[in-house]
């Protein structure tokens, strides 16, 4: 299973996290912290994959990919294949790349909401669901205009709607 | 993707809005961006924090401007600030009645909760209602929060409604309660033991993403108990072949691949009902031939998806065809330029020869390659494969290879690791007992904190036990070789304090034995080590002690570091330099009693300490010394002595301390009742230090554990023998004999913890000055491949005594036979569920269904005709044709029946990949001949008999114990 999806930014920020293990908040700048060093310590053009039992405990492995200033990483154990791992990155960036037309760095730190709906259509529980980035977006685009049409009946402040009911 | 840009440049757009968030959210996210230091941050964060505060308790506040708040609050979370003060805010969002604003309240629960939180009590109540909304989003969302808040005492609160989501008409839903129930199964399986049949209904989904999903939740029931699941085998078979045909919807296509994923996790599956059973694997090969030889290996997911077959081929019942289209394919990837597949060959030549080791021969290059690749990651997996295939002719490069990696190396866990795995191999496999003593001095040398404290006691018993056979010669041989490498050594800076005691043990015990050093010299360099390792207070004592051990004769420096030491502050150091000024007021004969020489070999280390001691308590209770020290007094003074001594340790000070207090009753009131009359018999004693006493009770005390070792480590026994019980006062000087058993258990394990945080104290040395040369020419690498895979030249005089080892390999084929041949009942019946029509419809299909054994086999020596048609070249059959009848014997001992075509192909297989080795790249073609040389090597080698075949004579079987 899918242990945790993160994205962190190359100034060892990050940018989302979810793990499907809960990890405590405390500890998750401790992850943070020692994935970015390893990431960090890679050269370009070396493979995907680094063996984190160090980290996220023993069989554990973590495929990343870097594109311009942001690490996408997923961490799994060993009942996932590592290549279709790396290619589930793709399918997510592809996935953020039409939902956001072009997708760059501040996309992603201003919805990340957004990025963890995509997420949830792709990923459940730490098994993987959706693979097809564009099911992915139909259903990402069907609850955005569901939820803009419940949001415009409740612009009204809660203390006002409140009274009404009243 | 290329399009990410900067930062710098979004920001910039960012501050124009557009991201349909209010001005503040950018402002702060822009303000972090901007800050210059940690601290500056957490201030911006902080202030934000007190704001949220405040406008979340604020009734006034919009409900849309909640949402946002809310998500601030999970940013400023997600930086790793404290926001727990907002989780109650975010419980209530998720009963609100809007859709946006329960979504955000169930995704920053799952956020920031776990199911053991307090507040999700609150929460399964909602969830519970919204799983029964009419609109499917809500029922999505809290399925999704279910997954991650539904502890084991909730599942029952929600499990009704999620399987009865299993009907709804949304396949997304569906999907979602499919993973649900999975998590829930993975939480507390025997909860939902009884809708596992659900699962296997849901395989025959109209819609396949909901069949993939299902796959997962089988996946994990199957690996559990395969056997009930053999029934789906031939289920699980056809699903995978219409997929790889594309009869699946095009939308579930990915880069070209029809449901990758899908096929990856059927492979997986099959993988495990295939493992050990025959008949189950017999229903495989035809779909595996097929996708072998569509494997697409341009893509990443095709390769992926190939590299899954190859998996599942090593696991399932082994095929001859199979392994071959396996093997061809890690070929392919190993010769790969990508590094990703590199990774990916090593795993899978890792897999495959567990079931035939004979494959790695014929990538030795690709892999001594990957060992010298920059990838660490490339590098560490090659490591793991050298570790599965190592055997007695190959150990030595292997491990030294492994040592040479290992002293780079800076993360702890990994080289720990590594460590272990190298004194794994060189206790299996070692050719000799000098090369045993040269690899543990450099695994010591670069990781002697890291190892275990056991390998060192079976160095040192190694040492002084020698080879165990009658050879005195050898023995003392070995001693001295390893007096002469110590002495080397022991002028290093940083050593690892527990080397640096097996290094004084050898040489206070044989230091002289051979009389090549004088004895002074080999007291001065001890007395150089104690100066040297002044902080390290058990290195000091153990250098110390042995010095005190071996000479009678003093020398002025030696006495000199006496004084200093009986003025030490710890005390321990004190008492022993107070023993030693006393032992050297002895006559000689009492000392020659004392300390016999090499005395540890003949009666293991007891002897030793216990002559020693029981000489001294002979003599002082001749003089009228009172027999024992008091339990109350002594615990006393140890403890107090121990901690004060040892404030460093004050880990081992603890659990000693601990064990200590656990002392039962009784004894506590016998030992109060003898503590009034010890007092005054101490004084009769010659030297009267109360830490005599407390050497005696000691060592006598060490004795009955028996362990020859442990008697080095006083000070940690010390501390725990205080639970002894000693009988009534005797002169006799053998005491403690009553009371071995008892003492044994508590005895061993404390003094293991001992040990254990004698090594975790000292820090670790990154001694890495003798790193050996990173480059190497290719006529290096040959040389290297060969001694890997073959035998190398310097292996040639030891085939007499290789023959006589074996592989640790033993032939898994045999195995695999044996297991098969064990009756397997195989439940043949339909598929209980009815396959739907488009998924599992087997009415027209373009590949006839012939028996798996005949058909894919013809359509994959279609596949390797063009490469079995190559050239050989001229030079290689000789080495072929050698090897011919070992490669035949496997295979006909692999599979009986079609023994003729399995053994041709392989053998031609080889032929060609040699010659392709050869004559691929130019560097291949300029190594040809010595390649061509340790390939006849190995081939005259494997004539004369080295193959390995019979069982490795464990050299230090009774070491490993």
């Amino acid at each position: 299973m899918i242990q945790a999806v993160m994205v962190i930014s190359t100034q060892a920020k990050p940018r989302l996290l979810k793990f499907y293990n809960f990890q405590s908040p405390e500890k998750h700048q401790d992850i943070v912290r020692g994935v970015f060093q390893l990431l960090s310590a890679r050269p370009d053009s070396v493979s995907n994959f680094v063996e984190v039992d160090g980290i996220f405990g023993p069989g554990t492995k973590m495929v990343y990919k870097h594109l311009a200033t942001l690490y996408f990483v997923f961490v799994f154990d060993s009942s996932e294949n590592e290549l279709a791992m790396l290619d589930l990155i793709q399918v997510f960036v592809e996935t953020l790349d039409k939902c956001f037309k072009n997708v760059c760095e501040l996309d992603i730190v201003f919805n990340f909401n957004k990025l963890h709906t995509i997420l949830d259509e792709m990923i459940l529980g730490g098994q993987v669901i959706e693979t097809s980035s564009e099911q992915i977006m139909k259903s990402v685009e069907e609850i955005g205009r569901l939820e803009k049409q419940s949001s415009t009946t409740s612009l009204i402040p809660k203390s006002i709607s409140d009274r009404f009911s009243r | 993707m290329e399009q990410l840009r900067t930062i710098g440049r979004e920001l910039a757009m960012g501050s124009q809005g557009g991201w349909g968030q209010s001005k503040e959210f950018l402002d702060l996210v822009k303000s972090i961006g901007e800050a210059r230091s940690k601290a500056e941050e957490d201030r911006i964060i902080a202030r934000e924090l007190e704001h949220l505060k405040r406008r979340l308790a604020d009734p006034d506040v919009p409900r849309r401007k909640m949402k946002e708040l809310l998500l601030r609050l999970v940013y400023a979370e997600m930086l790793g600030h404290d926001a727990s003060f907002g989780h109650i805010h975010a419980v209530k969002m998720t009963h609100d009645e809007s859709l946006p604003l329960k979504r955000t309240g169930y995704l920053a629960v799952a956020l920031f909760l776990d199911e053991r939180h307090d507040l999700v009590i609150l929460v399964v109540n909602t969830i519970q209602k919204d799983l029964r909304s009419d609109n499917y989003l809500v029922v999505c969302a809290a399925l999704s929060a279910a997954c991650r808040l539904i502890g084991e005492e909730a599942i029952p609160a929600v499990l009704p409604q999620v399987v009865e989501l299993l009907a709804h008409p949304k396949e997304a839903v569906r999907k979602k309660a499919v993973m649900a129930l999975h998590r829930f199964y993975q939480r507390s399986p025997s909860s939902v033991s009884h809708l596992v049949s659900n699962f296997r209904k849901r395989l025959c989904d109209n819609d396949p993403g909901v069949m993939g999903a299902t796959l997962c939740p089988l996946y994990d029931l199957i690996l559990e108990e395969p056997n009930s699941y053999k029934d789906l085998v031939v289920s699980f078979v056809n699903i995978l072949k219409q997929v790889a045909e594309r009869r699946l919807p095009t939308s579930y296509d990915y880069h070209q691949m029809p449901a990758p994923f899908i096929q990856i996790k059927l492979l997986k599956i099959l993988a495990v009902l295939g493992s050990g059973d025959k008949q189950a694997s017999g229903h495989m090969y035809t779909v595996l031939g097929d996708i072998f030889r569509k494997g697409d290996t341009a893509s990443n997911i095709g390769n992926a998806i190939l590299y899954e077959c190859i998996c599942c081929i090593s696991s399932i019942f082994p095929n001859p065809k199979m392994l071959e289209a396996a093997a061809e394919t890690t070929s392919k990837f190993l010769k790969s330029d990508s590094h990703n597949l590199k990774y990916m060959g090593i795993d899978a030549l890792g897999r495959l020869i567990k079931i035939n080791p004979d494959i790695a021969e014929e990538h030795q290059l690709a892999v001594i390659d990957c060992l010298e690749d920059p990838d660490d990651t490339l590098k560490r997996k090659t490591f793991e494969l050298l570790y599965k295939m190592t055997k007695s002719t190959n150990v030595e490069v292997i491990v030294d290879r492994m040592i040479e990696y290992m002293i780079n190396i800076t993360d702890h866990h990994y080289k720990t690791e590594i460590a272990s795995r190298c004194v794994e191999l060189a206790e299996q496999f070692a050719p000799s007992n000098q090369w045993f003593i040269q690899t543990m001095n450099k695994v010591f040398e670069h990781a002697g904190d890291l190892v275990n404290i056991r390998v060192a006691h079976n160095l040192m018993r190694l040492i002084a036990e020698g080879f165990g056979e009658e050879d005195e010669g050898a023995d003392s041989q070995l001693r001295s070789s390893a007096v002469d490498s110590y002495l080397r050594i022991v002028g290093e800076p940083k050593l690892p304090s527990s080397f640096l005691q097996i290094i004084c043990w050898v040489l206070g015990e044989y230091g002289t034995a051979d009389g090549k050093y004088s004895a002074p010299y080999i007291i001065g360099k001890l007395c150089d080590v104690a100066e040297a390792h002044l902080t390290d207070d058990t290195v000091k004592i153990f250098a110390f002690e042995i010095a005190l051990g071996r000479k009678i004769d003093m020398l002025p420096e030696c006495q000199t570091l006496v004084d200093e030491l009986s003025a030490s502050h710890s005390t321990d150091l004190q008492q022993r330099a107070y023993e030693l000024q006393a032992l050297l007021g002895l006559d000689k004969h009492a000392v020659e009693s004392v300390m016999p020489t090499d005395a540890s070999c003949e009666d293991i280390e007891v002897d030793r300490n216990l002559s020693f001691l029981n000489s001294y308590v002979q003599q002082a209770l001749e003089n009228g010394a009172a027999p024992y020290i008091p339990e109350s007094e002594r615990s006393g003074v140890i403890s107090v002595g121990s901690y004060r001594s040892q404030e460093q340790q004050e880990a081992s000070a603890h659990t000693l301390r601990f064990e200590a207090y656990e002392m039962p009753k009784p004894s506590l009131a016998l030992a109060t009742s003898q503590a009034s009359m010890s007092t005054p018999p101490a004084d009769l004693v010659p030297i009267p230090e109360p830490g005599y006493y407390k050497e005696d009770h000691q060592i006598s005390r060490s004795q009955p554990s028996g362990d020859a070792v442990s008697g080095e480590f006083g000070v940690k026994l010390r501390l725990d023998g205080v639970q002894k019980k000693w009988g009534k006062p005797t002169y006799s000087s053998s005491t403690p004999s009553s009371s071995a058993s008892s003492q044994q258990a508590t005895n061993g394990g404390s003094h293991s913890d001992g040990g254990g945080s004698t090594s975790s104290q000292v820090r670790e040395s990154s001694y890495g000055s003798k790193r050996q040369q990173g480059t190497e020419i290719s006529a290096e690498k040959q040389r290297l491949a060969a001694s890997l895979f073959g035998s190398a030249p310097a292996k040639a005089d030891r085939k007499a005594q290789a023959s006589r080892k074996t592989a640790k390999e033993s032939p898994s084929t045999e195995k695999a036979t044996a297991s098969s041949s064990a009756p397997q009942p195989v439940k043949e019946q339909v598929t209980p569920a009815a396959p739907p029509p488009d998924l599992l419809d087997l009415g027209d299909e373009p590949v006839s269904s012939s028996p798996p054994s005949a058909d894919p086999f013809s359509q994959l020596e279609g596949l390797l005709g063009p490469a079995s048609s190559t050239p050989v070249v001229s030079g290689t059959p000789a080495t072929s044709s050698s090897k011919a009848p070992d490669l035949m014997s496997i295979f006909s001992d692999d599979v009986p029946t079609g023994a003729t075509s399995g053994s041709t192909d392989p053998t031609l297989g080889d032929v060609n990949l040699m010659s392709s080795l050869k004559g691929a790249t130019g560097v291949a073609a300029k190594k040809g001949p010595s390649l061509q040389d340790a390939l006849q090597k190995d081939a005259t080698a494997r004539q004369v008999g080295v193959t390995p075949t019979g069982n490795n004579p464990n050299l230090f079987k009774d070491l490993l114990g």
